[in-house]
C-alpha cells in the first residue's frame, strides 16, 4: 500500500465536512429539547414523539410512501422493457435517438419536466377527461416518467453484460420463449431490477418539484408538507422528520449499492 | 470401440443417413456464411466439422440446433424436416463452447432444467439425473454452484446437461477449446466412451485438427462456407483433396510443376523449385501440362548425407536450421532453387556426434506413395 499523503487526508475531511457537516448538525438538532431551533436545550426526543401525533405529516408520509412504492413497481416493469429494447435490439434505424431519449429525463431540469406534464395532464384532461383533475395518479405518472429513465440504463447495463448463449441453451434445452425471461433471464438480472427499484423508491420519495407541478388538493407529499411549514420557520419538529427521512433514503442507496456491488462481482465470475 | 473389420456405415450400399443437409446455404446480408453446403450423417458417427475462424463451421452448427434459419436448403434429421421447427421442439441438444450454464442454478438443476421443461415427475428426475451425474463423475458436486467448478468439471455438466434429454443428436462446439492440454486427452476419450455408451449421433464443430483427427469418425472441412472434402480423418491427413486441405491439416511441403506424364495409375511432375522430377504412384484427372501441386508430410521425407539411388523425388538443398525436440528433430532445408522445404526426423540415435546439423549439405528423397498430386 501506498503511503497516504498528509495533503490527501485533509483534503477528503474536508471534503466529507463539506458534504456531511449540514446534515450531522440536522441531526443532533433533531434531538435537541429546546423549541428554538438555534439554541440548544440538552438531548430529547420528544420531536420523535411529537412527529408521531402530527397527523397531517403522517398523512403525507403514507402518501409518499405509497407513490413512491406503486412508482418504483411501475418504473421497474417500463423501464425493464426499454432496457430490453435497448440491450437486444441491435442495431436499427434511430437506436441512438432512441437511447437518448430514454435518458433525457435524467438530465432534463425537474422545472421543465414537472411543467411539461402538468400541460400534458390539462391537455388530456381538456380533451378525453382523464385524467379528471390531479393527485396522487398523476403524481405516480410524472414520477414513474422520470424514474423508468434509470431503471432503464441499470437494466440494459445488466443486460449486455449477459451472456445470450445462456438463453440459447435454455431454449435448446426446451424452454419456450416465454417461460425462458422467468426461468433464466430474470433471476440473473434480479439484481438490477431490485437496485432499480430501490433508487426508483427514494428517488419518488425525496420529489419535491415535479410533484408540486402534478399534485392537486389534498394530494401533498411529505416533501411539499415539509416545504411548506420550512416556510413558516424552522421547527424541531421537522428536523426530527428530515432525521428519518434521511436514514430512510440512506438504507435505500446503501442496499441498491450492495445490490449492484454483488451483481458486479457475479459478473466478474461469469465472464471469467 | 466399434471393431474395425467391420464396413463403416458411410460406406454401406443404401444406407439411410440419420442427418441430411441439404443445400443449405445461410446468408447474413450480402455476406455468405455457409455455402450451398450438402452433407450426409449416419446413425452413431461423430462427425467433425473443421475450419478456421469464419469459415461457417459454427453457423451450420447453429442451424442444426435451430437458432438460425437456413436462407435456403433444408435440414432433415431422423426422417423430418426441420423448417420451421423452433429450437425447443428439436431432438437435438448442444454443449456450448462457453458452456453456458446457468449461473444461477445447482449442478443438479442445471443438469434437470432440460426434464423439468418436459414436465417430468420430481422422482424420476432425480433418479435420471443422479445417473447422469455418475455417469461423468460429477456425483459429489451436485449441490454446487458452477462458478464453484473447474473448467474441466463445467464441462462435464455442460455434457451431462446436453445429454440428460437422451437427445437423437447432439451438437458440440469446440468441446474442449477451454480444457488444457492433459484434460482435453482424458476428455477426447471420455467423450468417446460416452458416445459409444450412448449410441448418440454426435456433431462436432472444432478449428483444431488435432481434436478433429483423435475424435471423428469422419471429418468435414471447411472453407469459406463451403465444405471441401468430407473423409475418414486419416484419409483427410493422407489423401487431401486440396491445397487448402493438404495445408490446413498438419503441415506440408508443396512444390509447383507441370505435369510431363499421365498414366492411369502414376504422374510424372516436372518442378523447377524442387528441381528435380516428381513421380507419385497414383493417377490424376488433369490435361496434359497442366499446373500442379505435389504436396508431401514433413515425416515422409527421407534426409541423408549420401545421394540415394533414386533419380526422381531427389531433391538437394542445406540444412538452414534444425530444431531439437525430444522425440525428434525439425529441420528446416533450402533447396538449390531457394525454396525451403520442412522436414520431421524421430531421433533414433542418442549420439549426438553422427547427427545432421547446420550447413550440411543434404540429400532428400522420398518414395513414390509418400507424396500425394493436387489440382485444386
Amino acid at each position: 500500500m501506498k503511503k497516504t499523503s498528509k495533503f490527501l487526508t485533509s483534503s477528503s475531511i474536508l471534503g466529507f465536512l463539506f458534504l456531511y457537516a449540514p446534515i450531522v448538525s440536522l441531526i443532533v438538532y433533531s434531538f435537541n429539547s429546546s423549541k428554538l431551533v438555534t439554541i440548544w436545550g440538552g438531548w430529547s426526543i420528544k420531536w420523535y414523539g411529537k412527529l408521531f401525533e402530527n397527523e397531517q405529516i403522517i398523512e403525507a408520509a403514507m402518501l409518499s410512501f405509497k407513490i413512491a412504492f406503486i412508482t418504483s413497481c411501475l418504473a421497474v416493469i417500463l423501464g425493464t422493457m426499454a432496457g430490453f429494447v435497448l440491450a437486444r435490439m441491435g442495431r436499427f434505424k434511430g437506436k441512438m435517438i432512441l437511447s437518448g431519449w430514454i435518458s433525457a429525463p435524467l438530465v432534463m431540469p425537474e422545472v421543465i419536466t414537472g411543467l411539461s406534464l402538468l400541460l400534458l395532464f390539462v391537455a388530456l384532461e381538456n380533451t378525453f377527461g382523464w385524467p379528471a383533475g390531479r393527485g396522487t395518479n398523476t403524481i405516480i405518472i410524472a414520477h414513474t416518467t422520470f424514474c423508468l429513465a434509470y431503471v432503464a440504463v441499470i437494466v440494459q447495463s445488466r443486460l449486455s453484460m449477459l451472456d445470450e448463449t445462456l438463453e440459447e441453451a435454455a431454449m435448446d434445452l426446451g424452454a419456450k420463449p416465454s417461460s425462458l425471461f422467468f426461468l433464466v433471464t430474470m433471476p440473473l438480472i434480479a439484481p438490477a431490477l431490485v437496485s432499480g427499484w430501490l433508487l426508483s423508491f427514494t428517488l419518488s420519495l425525496d420529489d419535491l418539484v415535479i410533484a408540486s407541478f402534478v399534485s392537486g388538493p389534498g394530494s401533498s407529499t411529505l416533501p411539499m408538507v415539509i416545504y411548506s411549514k420550512v416556510r413558516m420557520g424552522v421547527t424541531p419538529e421537522i428536523n426530527a422528520l428530515a432525521t428519518l427521512m434521511i436514514l430512510i433514503v440512506a438504507l435505500g442507496v446503501v442496499a441498491a449499492m450492495v445490490i449492484m456491488k454483488r451483481q458486479h462481482r457475479l459478473n466478474k465470475e461469469l465472464k471469467e | 470401440m466399434t471393431t474395425a473389420t467391420k464396413t463403416p456405415v458411410w460406406k454401406q450400399e443404401g444406407a439411410v443417413p440419420f442427418l441430411q443437409i441439404k443445400n443449405v446455404t445461410k446468408k447474413f446480408d450480402d455476406f455468405t456464411a455457409v455455402d450451398n453446403v450438402s452433407l450426409d450423417i449416419y446413425k452413431e458417427e461423430l462427425f467433425c466439422l473443421l475450419g478456421g475462424s469464419g469459415s461457417g463451421k459454427s453457423t451450420l452448427l447453429r442451424m442444426l440446433a435451430g437458432f438460425e434459419e437456413p436462407t435456403s436448403g433444408s435440414i432433415i434429421i431422423d426422417g423430418v424436416d426441420m423448417a420451421g421447427i423452433e429450437p425447443w421442439n428439436r431432438p437435438v441438444n448442444m454443449m456450448f463452447q462457453s458452456y453456458a450454464l446457468f449461473p444461477h442454478l445447482t449442478v443438479f438443476d442445471n443438469i434437470a432444467f432440460g426434464l423439468k421443461r418436459e414436465g417430468m415427475k420430481r422422482d424420476e428426475i432425480k433418479t435420471r439425473v443422479n445417473e447422469m451425474l455418475g455417469m461423468v463423475q460429477m456425483s459429489e458436486y451436485g449441490k454446487r454452484k458452477p462458478n464453484q467448478l473447474s473448467g474441466g468439471q463445467r464441462q462435464r455438466v455442460a455434457l451431462a446437461r446436453a445429454l440428460i434429454k437422451r437427445p437423437k443428436l447432439l451438437l458440440l462446439d469446440e468441446p474442449l477449446g477451454a480444457l488444457d492440454k492433459k484434460l482435453r486427452e482424458e476428455t477426447q476419450f471420455e467423450l468417446m466412451n460416452i458416445q459409444d455408451e450412448l449410441g448418440v449421433t454426435f456433431v462436432v464443430v472444432t478449428h483444431d485438427q488435432e481434436e478433429a483427427m483423435t475424435l471423428a469418425t469422419r471429418i468435414g472441412v471447411m472453407n469459406h462456407g463451403e465444405v471441401v472434402q468430407v473423409d475418414e480423418p486419416q484419409d483427410v491427413y493422407e489423401y487431401p483433396n486440396s491445397r487448402f486441405v493438404a495445408d490446413f491439416i498438419g503441415s506440408v511441403n508443396m512444390f509447383e510443376g507441370r505435369v510431363t506424364e499421365d498414366l492411369p495409375d502414376s504422374v510424372k511432375v516436372e518442378s523447377k523449385e524442387a528441381g528435380c522430377l516428381l513421380y507419385v504412384n497414383h493417377g490424376i484427372n488433369c490435361a496434359p501440362n497442366q499446373k500442379v501441386s505435389v504436396a508431401i508430410r514433413p515425416e515422409k521425407i527421407k534426409i541423408s548425407r549420401t545421394k540415394p539411388d533414386q533419380l526422381m523425388n531427389c531433391l538437394k538443398g542445406k540444412i538452414e536450421d534444425m530444431a531439437y525436440m525430444g522425440s525428434l528433430s525439425v529441420y528446416r532445408i533450402k533447396l538449390e532453387g531457394g525454396k525451403e522445404v520442412r522436414i520431421t526426423q524421430p531421433n533414433f540415435s542418442r549420439d549426438m556426434g553422427t547427427r545432421l546439423t547446420w550447413e550440411e549439405n543434404v540429400y532428400l528423397y522420398w518414395d513414390v506413395d509418400s507424396a500425394v498430386v493436387l489440382t485444386a
